[in-house]
């Protein structure tokens, strides 16, 4: 009987470790605030920044340290457009799918990467070279189609040019 | 404010009813029932199936009657042709995507969605959904998840969250996406699931439903070298009537003994002789714990005075050694019965396991003396005794599982549970007509019961069945009293003293775990408790997840239902001449033959258990 029968100590100290010390610092301040609760948006946010998703165990640390429930934290970052759930690749592609890109052939240009990388939108290549994803106007509509590769913006793409394009990326990954 | 009156009209009838009463119980008060769906009195609001929709004079649009305030002045119209065909066709909505196979459905003739779509008209399916497509998650003992048939109206998700505060469900996704389940969408066998079925009571369809048991309890009953044993936990025979068209709290166990015997089963046990043995065995437990907690106090050398100065009575089980090798735990003791609630602590309060009794429950103290006490004196290969016990509760069928319930050499003492649902189902099954059976008796050695064993079918049954014996075992005294209505009634939590001899008993129980949470926070602020009585379910056993869905037009859950079943109990101990476990000679028997008395190692190996903190842990 005199052994002790709670876990809180291993559990805090385990999702501490997956968090890393400006998180848990992030989460404490929070918990200062009045409705702590209502800070789980944020520290979302702030663990999507540091580790670029948000993986179960980053989700249970948050839930654990947050005293919120898992089911309750999960169902938010799931509801969200804005939060990843899976990894995110090397690379962002986000090809604009707005009216202009889309009436110049976005759709096209789109197919063939989800070909050439057999992984649909919100997914990540199995090598984890990229992610696809699509976006709403980028403001540069006298390009379309545009497709953004992390910061750079290529114009006027077609679909043959993809797998070129592709490999262009490939090579610097494998640098 | 409070009492300010509004003043309306619904379907042209004026009324005044308080402020902030919803349209939906004002057109209760008229006698008008707006259909409904998502919407339960016990949970939070949701008003999101949209089924309750009302006309409200110069709104654009209609307002769902369960989630909107009358005004001065509203004029509501329940009914017309196009509300009728709205909600009809809100109906079709929720079912164009839906199994078409109600026939081999769990909740066929009880199913709410079918009632609805029934009762509002619809009669043939004009909108032809695309199926969601969802494995049945098949991972838990207890639960069955199958997401196909979720119209996400989130009653499961309430009744988790609200009145059990485990939080172990939410709906995941978006849109036509939108699934519920665990965080992660784990296996409910890999959450934080206590496996109570609360979530199954509430389902309005069968998105959630118990893990089937029968079919290996038909093989062992085809197999003659199988000597197949039944117990009934109390609660059953509180509510099985309802199966046959009974009224709730119809004390039926004449008839279900004789249905059991019919089924083919060769002896028929009471699960309430297993909780009179609870009950001595939880009664010396505390007074080991009550004496640990005082040593060396004056108090407590009164208590030792006290015990020295028993006169041995001629009951054996009096006179037993209180001493064990086992340290008591500290106080306040918490009962151990509901598996539900063992499952929370275990996973929601580790640091309190030490005041959970050890005690196993009542179902598997008898599971265990069935293949060892009974096995040898009826001369039977324990190995060739299949042992099934019918329980209220879908945990049941978790806690027989559990290795600390299986003998040394591998062996389940609980070889299958089924619930009150079940054995209705296979009672109609074989094609007996229930409440025309003459009525039958328990079987012994494991069938006299006192009237304390039959309330531990309800929440504060054994709180109530504890003092009765600790009050003897505490003064020395015959109980002077036998009734603690101070503890019975179905609301949530209750908390009084109790007088025994000089000592003012502290007790506690709650029945829902959000209810018990209070509880338990309690004791960490060092509230000083002597016994604790924590049932999972609502109302207890008799609210158990796996009691009859209640009739149409009754909400599960209802108190009034809870505390019909309740009252059946309280009337079947009122009628018995043993009312005490002590007294029950089929205990007697047990200990001097067998067990050599209470708290003895025997005991201790045959009607003790442990537990042990899980992961993943709960937030509370």
């Amino acid at each position: 009987m005199s052994t002790c029968t709670d876990n809180w100590e291993q559990v805090e100290a385990a999702a501490k470790m997956v968090l890393g010390e400006p998180i848990v610092d992030f989460i404490e301040r929070c918990l200062a605030k009045p409705h702590p609760e209502s800070q789980l948006i944020a520290v979302l946010h702030e663990v999507q920044s540091q580790f670029g998703y948000l993986s179960e165990t980053h989700l249970d640390a948050v839930a654990q340290l947050m005293q919120v429930p898992a089911a309750k934290v999960v169902g938010v970052a799931g509801f969200y457009h804005f939060f990843r759930l899976k990894p995110r690749g090397k690379f962002m592609i986000n090809v604009c799918i707005g009216t202009a890109c889309y009436v110049k052939g976005a759709e096209r240009v789109a197919q063939k990467i989800i070909e050439e990388l057999g992984i649909t939108w919100g997914e990540t290549s199995t090598d984890g070279v990229f992610s696809l994803e699509g976006s709403r106007c980028l403001g540069t509509c006298g390009l379309a189609p545009v497709v953004m590769i992390d910061d750079e913006i290529h114009g006027e793409v077609t679909p043959d040019q993809v797998p070129a394009l592709l490999e262009k990326y490939l090579k610097k990954a494998r640098e | 404010m409070r009492n300010k009156k509004i003043s309306l009209t619904i379907d042209e009838t004026p009324l005044q009813v308080d402020a902030g009463t919803t349209i939906m119980h004002a057109a209760e008060q008229l006698g008008i029932r707006i259909p409904r769906l998502c919407y339960h009195p016990d949970l939070s609001l949701a008003g999101s199936c949209r089924v309750c929709i009302v006309d409200v004079k110069g709104m654009g649009y209609y307002m769902a009657a369960c989630s909107s305030e009358v005004w001065e002045g509203m004029e509501v119209q329940t009914n017309s042709p196009e509300i009728r065909q709205a909600r009809r066709d809100i109906v079709e909505l929720l079912i164009d995507n839906h199994p078409m196979d109600c026939q081999t459905c769990e909740r066929d003739g009880r199913c709410e969605l079918q009632n609805l779509a029934y009762s509002l008209g619809v009669r043939a399916r004009h909108f032809e959904g695309r199926r969601k497509r969802f494995p049945i998650e098949l991972s838990s003992h207890s639960v069955v998840r199958d997401s196909e048939k979720c119209v996400l109206c989130g009653r499961c998700v309430r009744v988790c969250a609200e009145i059990q505060g485990v939080f172990n469900l939410s709906q995941h996704g978006r849109g036509f996406h939108t699934v519920v389940g665990p965080a992660h969408m784990k296996n409910m066998d890999d959450s934080v699931c206590i496996q109570c079925g609360q979530c199954i009571n509430v389902c309005p369809t069968a998105a959630f439903v118990e893990k089937r048991g029968a079919g290996p309890v038909w093989d062992a009953l085809a197999d003659p070298e199988m000597h197949v044993v039944v117990q009934t936990a109390p609660s059953i025979r509180a509510a099985i009537g309802e199966g046959f068209g009974m009224p709730p709290g119809t004390p039926a166990t004449g008839q279900m003994i004789t249905a059991l015997r019919r089924l083919g089963f060769d002896r028929v046990f009471d699960t309430d002789f297993g909780a009179d043995l609870t009950i001595v065995e939880e009664a010396h437990e505390f007074l080991s714990r009550l004496q640990a907690a005082t040593k060396g106090s004056d108090e407590c050398r009164m208590m030792n005075d006290e015990l020295a100065s028993q006169q041995p009575q001629s009951r054996s089980i009096h006179h037993s050694s209180l001493i064990t090798h086992h340290s008591p735990g500290p106080l306040p003791m918490i009962t151990s019965c509901s598996p539900g609630w063992i499952s929370f602590l275990e996973k929601f309060y580790p640091e309190l396991i030490p005041h959970a009794s050890t005690c196993r429950s009542p179902m598997s103290m008898l599971s265990a003396l069935a293949k060892t006490y009974y096995a040898q004196k009826s001369d039977i290969d324990p190995k060739k005794i299949f042992m099934v016990a019918v329980m209220p509760c879908v945990a049941k069928k978790y806690e027989a599982r559990r290795p600390e319930h299986f003998s040394a050499d591998g062996m389940p003492y609980t070889d299958a549970v089924l619930t009150t649902r079940e054995l209705i189902w296979m009672i109609k099954c074989y094609g007996i007509e229930f409440t025309k059976l003459p009525l039958g008796e328990f079987d012994n050695p494991l069938g006299t019961a006192s009237g304390a064993g039959d309330l531990f079918g309800t929440t504060g049954g054994v709180m109530e069945a504890t003092l009765r014996a600790a009050s003897e075992l505490i003064t020395g005294k015959p109980a002077d009293r036998l009734d603690y209505t101070e503890v019975r009634d179905v609301e949530g939590l209750r908390e009084t003293y109790v007088a025994i001899g000089e000592h003012n008993i502290h007790v506690g129980v709650a029945n829902g775990l959000t209810n018990a949470k209070i509880l338990l926070d309690k004791i960490k602020a060092g509230e000083q408790f002597h016994v604790i009585e924590v049932m999972a379910c609502p109302g207890g056993c008799v609210g158990g997840g796996g009691q009859p869905y209640p009739p149409e037009g009754v909400k599960v859950l209802d108190p009034d239902l809870l505390r019909r079943r309740a009252s059946a109990l309280y009337a079947i101990d009122g009628g018995k001449k043993l009312r005490k476990s002590y007294e029950n000679p089929a205990i007697e028997e047990v200990y001097s033959s067998y067990l050599g008395g209470p708290g003895t190692e025997r005991a201790y190996e045959l009607l003790h258990t442990h537990y042990h903190a899980r992961e993943p842990r709960g937030i509370r």
